[in-house]
Formats: structure tokens, sequence, C-alpha cells
């Protein structure tokens, strides 16, 4: 058996023993084991994987099956992994168990609250061990419907119209996508002269050129709405705000980051000579994304629009650099979105231990939490650090790779762009440090604050297995950029720029 | 002619069969032991609907006028299924309502007959032979449309049925005539080679498929669907909605594809144009109903539109999708309807206000609804998502990408409607929400069958498998 399916099937068992396990407390816990079982088996997979690859198997993807599903349509579901699906397997693995240490206080509704969200969790990682369109599809569904319970049942403020927004948004753009999935598919052979949904079958074929000015706006605008491609990023900030703590992290850690692995693995993959005919366009809208974004989280008051801007901006970065098209930018791009990713999902979490606590996320209305809360405070500190890319930490690596990728390109057009993207950066700071400033330094605003409760062993669990990640990723982001950049050879080749 | 030949109309027998049992058990018993008939009826219709799956055949009888294949053998055994579902989720409503007035072995007797008039319709080879089923599946219906007769709106149902069935039937006759006229024969296999694609022909054929597309509830001809479905009881809505539906489907899928190759070009026209209308009209009425009656109405007009483009390939992909997706759309459709029947029979409630916080008191029932909703939706890993897919690969094949792109819109705005059910039982809280209903244990079985179909069909591909196989010949 692929052990690439343990990555499914643990999550199955996780929610068929949810489905049996009543009461309040019972459902965390199997959830917990489920997760950390599911957390063991994507470190033990990033293992193989640089042993598969030390042995010196060069193959574009590992541990490849496939699997006939629909055989008169040659439909087939075929799994594999590169160094980019890997490292975004453990990322999600890492998020998960930590946003089911973060719901550790869910009571209504436990058992539903946990199987929505390994359920979500289900569609990432099947999401990402596919490597062909139909099952991608399939899964990039599955990881959005559960988002709507989510929400709706567990959120908080104006819920109702946040989960429905953002469900609609999400299933508009993967109503896009289908399009232009089914026309790769009419319009790819492969070997045995067979139309196919296989990823690599179709890259080898080739796609042409006429087919991929149609699909490719398709496809990449479709992948583009989870990424938060501008201007159809606006049920972000209403989702994350609602949302409850662990669907946040999960959707602005995770979820986001399928939009940004599709863009790259399907959109410019499949479609190299479209995608560099049309990126000036994308890059326009994903540039003024950045800076844009980047503004209006200054203008928030509530922390978690405040993040939910900062996702936004961050993910038109991912975007913006994919759109680069060259190896440097891509490779940030990468570690842009596990950084990202990280530290998000920890911004969230410590938003919900905050909300928890002095229940307002309004910057203005805490003050002083540093003296009370100094767990809680000091590790914000640090994500905001790792988030305006601060040296050391994960940020940093992934932010200057990008850029300095973008700036590879000769061109004014490119420059310009870098440069308006570049400043960004510096809003970020703004945004970053303001929060840091009212919120964590100064006197302590409510005397009821001093009798605040730190962290609880949940919360800290939680926030640990993000924190040393982003710190391990700005300490020694070499083999992971190794990792993803053995695995972008065959997209640079396909770009003919390899 | 030889005896074992009329073994190949064995659906036909068995039900006819099943009917006379039924009928002399009605003479037979007496009052007090008159609320064992649905037991029997039920019993028999299932050893029915079982044995048909058994030794499919292929051949033709009565020079011609009746034919079998596998193709149209499963399709048989389809509209069965949805009439099994049917009866078991009328049981409990039948023991309650129909028994103490002594009308419920009538109710049964109708659907049958309805049903086989279908079997005829489908396995017809002659246009007369087309006309006798329709007719035959029609009126028993506009009966039991109106079964409660005390009720206004039943009463209404039922004249509003008849009058437009009666209108659509007379434009096919008209259209028949018109094909006869203009190539002197009904007999379906010699229609395709007499046709010369003149002008007469296609007026024939649209009014022919005007008098179909009633059936179907296409747009512009869907107007009774709401008002029908709203005043019926709902076993005869969910009846309605799937089987008489399905079985137009298929009718019009063996003539258009099987018989009429010169108007390939007129027809594959036609029905993109009501696809597009009939998707999006039907999904924007939907997404204003608060009953839910009516919105599921609305919403089996939509997805007759969805339904339509499978027509876009006469290849065997085309064929498949569309068989299958009817097959998907019976256990989706009738799990909804089954839990609205539930809830209104136990409460009288049909609203979706009426549904607020249904899922904190009636967990299972809700669950039911929500995979119903989402498989109508097409969400993975359902059924009804793979139904979706496959027609729109359909779609895709035949290169109509402008067609493609209305549909999925159309699927994101379906979604809306059906997430507002889902909202109602899940995200609402209310404060007098619905007691806990208990359904009967009938109901209980037809709704485990759709949940089954529901979770499985998609899944297991063996099934759309098998079904493109039988799709090789019409």
């Amino acid at each position: 058996m692929n052990m690439l399916l343990l990555l499914l099937i643990i999550p199955a068992l996780t929610v068929g023993g949810l489905l049996f396990s009543n009461g309040k407390r019972l459902p965390r816990m199997v959830a917990a084991v489920g997760m950390s079982l599911q957390f063991a088996a994507a470190c033990y997979l990033v293992l193989a994987y640089l042993q598969e690859r030390a042995a010196g198997n060069t193959a574009e993807m590992l541990f490849t099956s496939s699997y006939e599903w629909f055989k008169y349509l040659n439909i087939r579901f075929d799994l594999g992994v590169d160094g980019v699906s890997v490292s975004l397997i453990l990322l999600t693995a890492i998020v998960t168990l930590a946003g089911v240490f973060i719901s550790w206080r869910v009571e209504d509704l436990a058992k539903e609250f946990f199987v929505s969200l390994i359920l979500l969790a289900t569609g990432v990682f099947g999401f990402f061990i596919s490597i062909d369109l139909f099952s991608m599809f399939l899964f990039y569904e599955l990881a959005v419907i559960p988002m709507y319970l989510l929400i709706g049942i567990w959120g908080s403020g104006p819920r109702e119209y946040a989960a429905m927004k953002l469900t609609l948004m999400l299933m508009a753009g993967s109503a896009f996508l289908l399009v232009g999935l089914l026309g790769l598919y009419f319009y790819s052979a492969n070997a045995a002269d067979q139309h196919t949904f296989n990823l690599l079958e179709i890259a080898r074929g080739g796609i042409p050129i006429e087919a991929q000015r149609l699909f490719f706006p398709l496809t990449f605008v479709g992948f583009g709405v989870l990424g938060a491609l501008f201007p159809f990023h606006t049920w972000s900030p209403d989702g994350h705000a609602s949302a409850p703590t662990a669907v946040s992290m999960l959707h602005a850690g995770v979820l986001m980051k399928l939009g940004g692995y599709g863009c790259f693995r399907v959109a410019i993959f499949l479609m190299p000579e479209a995608a560099a005919e049309m990126s000036w366009f994308f890059i326009i809208l994903t540039g003024s994304c950045v800076i844009y974004a980047a503004t209006h989280a200054i203008l928030q008051t509530d922390l978690k629009y405040i993040n939910a801007y900062s996702s936004v901006s961050h993910c038109g970065l991912v975007l913006f650099a994919i759109l680069m098209l060259n190896e440097t930018a891509l490779t940030g791009a990468v570690l842009q979105m596990i950084s990202h990713g990280l530290m998000t999902a920890l911004f969230f979490a410590l938003i919900g231990m905050l909300y928890e606590r002095t229940h307002t996320r309004i910057v203005q209305e805490m003050g002083g939490l540093l003296k009370v809360l100094p767990f809680i405070s000091a590790v914000y500190v640090i994500a905001g650090l790792a988030s305006l890319g601060l040296p050391g930490l994960s940020g940093f690596v992934a932010e200057l790779s990008i850029f300095v990728g973008a700036f590879e390109h000769p061109d004014v057009f490119h420059r310009v762009w870098t440069i308006l993207a570049v400043s960004a950066i510096v809003v970020t700071a703004v945004y970053i440090l303001r929060v840091v400033g009212v919120m964590l330094m100064g006197p302590i605003k409510e005397p009821a604050y001093a009798a605040l409760p730190g962290a609880f062993w949940y919360e800290k669990t939680g926030a640990l297995l993000l924190i040393l990640p982003i710190v391990g990723m700005g300490l020694l982001p070499l083999w992971l950029a190794d990792m993803i950049q053995f695995s972008l050879i065959p997209l640079l080749r396909a770009l003919g720029v390899g | 002619m030889k005896w074992d030949d009329l073994l190949l109309m064995r659906h036909e027998l068995q039900l006819l069969a099943v009917i006379l049992i039924v009928t002399c058990a009605e003479i037979y018993l007496s009052g007090r032991d008159k609320s064992r008939i649905i037991p029997l009826s039920l019993a028999l219709f299932g050893i029915h609907m079982a044995a048909g799956w058994l030794w499919p055949a292929e051949g033709e009888l009565f020079g011609g006028m009746y034919r079998t294949n596998g193709l149209i053998h499963l399709m048989k055994n389809i509209l069965d299924v949805g009439v099994l579902i049917v009866l078991l989720q009328t049981g409990g409503w039948a023991r309650k309502q129909l028994v103490p007035e002594n009308r419920a072995s009538e109710f049964f007797l109708l659907i049958w007959s309805s049903l086989l008039g279908m079997y005829y319709m489908v396995s017809a080879g002659d246009l007369l032979m087309v006309f006798l089923g329709l007719e035959l599946s029609t009126l028993p219906v506009a009966a039991l449309a109106a079964y409660e007769v005390l009720k206004m709106r039943s009463a209404e149902a039922g004249i509003k049925f008849i009058l437009t069935a009666g209108l659509a039937s007379a434009v096919t006759l008209m259209g028949i005539s018109l094909l006869y006229g203009s190539t002197g024969t009904f007999v379906l296999a010699d229609l395709g080679k007499q046709m010369q694609g003149n002008s007469l022909e296609a007026l024939g054929f649209l009014f022919f498929f005007a008098g179909i597309a009633f059936k179907i509830s296409l747009v512009p001809f869907h107007f009774w669907t709401p008002d029908v479905y709203e005043g019926a009881p709902i076993s005869v809505a969910a009846y309605l909605s799937v089987i008489s539906k399905g079985a137009a489907v298929f009718i019009l899928m063996i003539l258009l594809m099987g018989f009429a190759p010169l108007l390939t070009d007129l027809w594959v026209n036609v029905l993109y144009l009501l696809a597009i209308l009939t998707m999006t009209i039907g999904n924007l009425f939907a997404l204003r109903q608060r009953n839910l009656k009516r919105l599921l109405a609305y919403s089996a007009v939509a997805q007759a539109g969805f339904i339509m483009l499978g027509f876009m390939s006469s290849q065997q992909d085309g064929k498949a999708s569309i068989v299958y997706f009817m097959l998907v759309y019976l256990f989706s459709n009738l799990a909804a309807f089954g839990v609205v029947q539930t809830i209104e029979l136990h409460t009288g409630k049909e609203d979706m206000s009426d549904y607020e916080g249904l899922y904190r008191t009636n967990p299972r029932l809700s669950l039911v609804m929500l995979l119903a909703l989402f498989s109508l939706a097409g969400i993975p890993p359902l059924a009804g998502f793979f139904g979706k897919f496959f027609l729109f690969m359909t779609v895709a094949s035949a290169g109509y990408y402008l067609l493609l792109t209305i549909a999925v819109i159309n699927t994101v705005i379906s979604l809306y409607y059906y997430l507002l059910i889902v909202r109602a039982m899940f995200l609402r809280k209310s404060d007098n929400p619905l007691p806990l209903v208990t359904s009967d244990g009938w109901m209980r079985a037809g709704l485990v069958i759709c949940v089954a179909g529901i979770v499985v069909l998609g899944v297991a591909s063996g099934v759309y498998d098998a079904i493109y196989a039988l799709c090789a010949h019409l």
C-alpha cells in the first residue's frame, strides 16, 4: 500500500471514531490522538522523502501510484508527492494539530466541530497528495464546504453572512476552475492517445497554445480566489473575522495555500506559454493586492481583521512570486506559503486566546498585556516580527527570495512592481508594531486584566507547535529550500528557464 | 410469436400481476384487515423490483411496437427503485390517513398503473405506443395529485395537472400526426430512415418535444410544477419529480439519440437554449421560496435543466451521463422529499423558518437532509457531484464551453438556496424548535436506502462503468 494513503486513512478513521464519541471531552481526545498520528505520519513522510532523494531517486514525483476509478473516462486516482507538496503536507499536519489543541475548549456540539474540522483537513491532505486534476478538484471542494458549517455554527459576529459569502465565493471560484480543468482534459493526450487528468501526462503531452489562452485565466482565477487574488479576496476578511479560532488558523494557514499551490502546480505548470503571456496582467492584480491589503490592515482596529488583511497581503505576495516564473521567486513563493501558514495560524491562535480572556478584539481597548499575559504576549511579538520579515525568522527567508527573484527580471515593468511590492514590508511593520505597542506595551488598561489567567497547557502546546518551525525555518532555511528547488526543476523546464 | 417471447415483457407482466393481486386483496380483505394491504403491497413490489434486475433480454414484440434491451431494462429498474422508495416513504402516511378512509390500495394501484404506462413508453418502438404509454402514465397521476380530496390545494393541484397534461398530450399528438404526415410511418426505426429533414418534420418534432417537455418541466413548460408539488400529497410530488420526470427523460433520450439523426442539429440547438433557460429560471425562482415544497419544485426544474446538458453529445458518454444522473438524482431528491414528508406528517410544518434549530432536536433527519441537499448541489464526495461532473464532461466534450460556464455558475446559485435550508437546520437556534420526530419504520427504510445511494453511488465507480457499457447501443 502506498504510504500516502495513510494521510487519508488516519483522518478517515478519526472521523469514524469521532462519530462514536459523545460527550464534551471525548471528541477532543479522539481528535488530538488522530491528528497526532497524522503529524507523525507527515514527519515520517518527510524523512522517507529525503531518504529517497538522498538515495538518488530523481523522479518528478515520488511514492506514486495510480488507482483506476472510472475506467471508460480514464479517470484515475493518482498519488504522488514532490518536495513542495511534502513540505505543505507537513505544514498542514502541524497547523491541524495545533488547531485541535487551540479548540480544546469547544464544548458546544464538540463532536460535530471536530468532525467538520478534520473533514476540512482531509480535503487539504487529499489535495496535496493528488497528482490528477479530478481528485484535486474533488478534494478542493471537500475542503471548502465544511467551512460553511464551521463558521456558521461556531463563529461569532455576522457569522451567517460571512459563512455564506465565503462558501459562495469559493464555490464560484471552483466553478470557473472546473471549466478550466475540463478544458485541460479535453485538450490533453497521453501516450496512448487518451484524454487524461494526470498532471504529469498532460504536461508531457502539452496543451495547444490557443487552448492555454482560454483556460489559463479560468484556472488561475479559479485557484486564485482561494489564494485571495485581488479583487476576489473579499470573502477572506469577513470569513476569518467570523470564524472560530481553529478554523481561522486552518483557513488562513492551510486552505489559502491550496490556491497558491494550485496556481503553481496546475495553471502554470500545465500552461507555461499562456502564463508567460498573461503574467503581466496578474502581476498588476497581485502587486496591487499586496499593497492594498497591507494599507487596509493599518486602518483596521479589530485584531482579526488586521490579521485577515495581512493574510491577504501575504498570500498576494505568494501569487506575485509565482508569476515571476523564475527559480528564486518560485522557491520564495513556496517558502512564503509555509512561513505564512505557520505565522498566520499562530496569530489567529493568539488572537483567540486574547479574546477568550479580554472578550474584545479591538486593539485600542487592550493595553499592557505583556505584564499580565507574558507568554501570549511574547509569542505575539515573535509572530509579529516573523510577519514583518525579521532575519532569523521564517518570513525573512521567504520574502528575501521572492524579491531577489522578482528583481532578476531586467525589464522596467517587473522592477517597478517589485519595488512597489517591497514597500508593503514597511507598511507591514507599521501595523504590526502599532498593535504590539498599543496592545502589549504601556499601562494596563483595565484593572480586571490583572487577574487574567495565563496560557493553559493546551494553548502553550498549540503555540509551541507553530513557533518552533517558524524559528527553525528562519535559522536553517537551506534544507527546505533545497528540497523545494529540486522539485521546481520540471516546472522551470516547462517554462524554458531551467 | 412464441409464448416465451412474451417474457421480454417481464417487467410489465410482473407489475400487472402485482396490481391484480392487490386488487383481489382489496376485494377480499375485510375492513379491519385492510391495513395489511400496505405491507403486502410493499413486499410484492419489493419482490417485483428485485426480480426485475434478473435476466435482461433483448428483442422485439408485436412487429416492433414493443422493444427492449439492456439499457431499457436498466431504465425500468431505475424507475422501480425510485417507486419502491416512494412507496416506502408513503407507508406511514398511508397507514395514518388513507387506511382509516379505506383508500390505501387505490393509491398503490394508481401509482403502479402510471408506472406501467412508463414501462410501455420507454419500451415503445412506435410513436403510437409512446403516446399510449404517455397517457397511461399521466392520467393516474392527476388522480393522485388530487388524492387529498378534502384539501382545496390538492384538488386544485389535480385540476392544474390534468389541464396542463391534457394540453401537453394534445400538442404531442399534433406533433406525432405531423411526423406521420411527412414520413408515412409510426415505427421509430423507419422514421429515422424516412425523414428528409424538411420543416414539416421539424415542426412535428417541436410539437412532440413540447409535450414531453411538460413532463420534464423544462422552462417554458414548467408553470404547473410548483403549484402541483405544493398542493399534491408529498409522495405524489416526489413521484412526479423523480419517476415521471425520469421516464420522460429516458424516452426523450431514446427518441432523440436513437431515431432522429437528421434533426440532430435542430434539437441540440433547442436543448442548448432550453437547458440555459431551465437552469437559470428554475434557480432564480427557487432563491425566493420559503415553502420547502415549492423550493424543491423549483430545484427540480433547475435540475431538469442540468439533465439537458447530457443531451449535448449523442455519444456513449452523453447517454451514460444522463442515465447515471437520473439514478443519482433519484436518491438525492427522494431523500429530501422524505425528510420534508416526515416533518410535515408529524408536525404539519413545511416552511423554511419552521426548520430552524432542527439539528438540535432531530439530528438524524437533519443529517439526511444535509446529505440530500449537498448531493443535489453537487458537493463531493456525494453521488450528486459525480452526476453533475459527468454531465459537465459531456458538455465539454462537445466543445460548448460557454454553456458549461453558464451551467457551473448555476450550480453556485443553486448552492445558495440549498445552503439556506442548511442554515435554518444547523446554524439557527430557535426558541421553539420542532419536537423530536420519530419516523415510522417504512420511512426510515426508505431514507436509509437513499442515504446509501447518495454516499456509495459516486465513489463506487462500478455503477457508472456498468451504465456506460450498457449505453453502447440504444
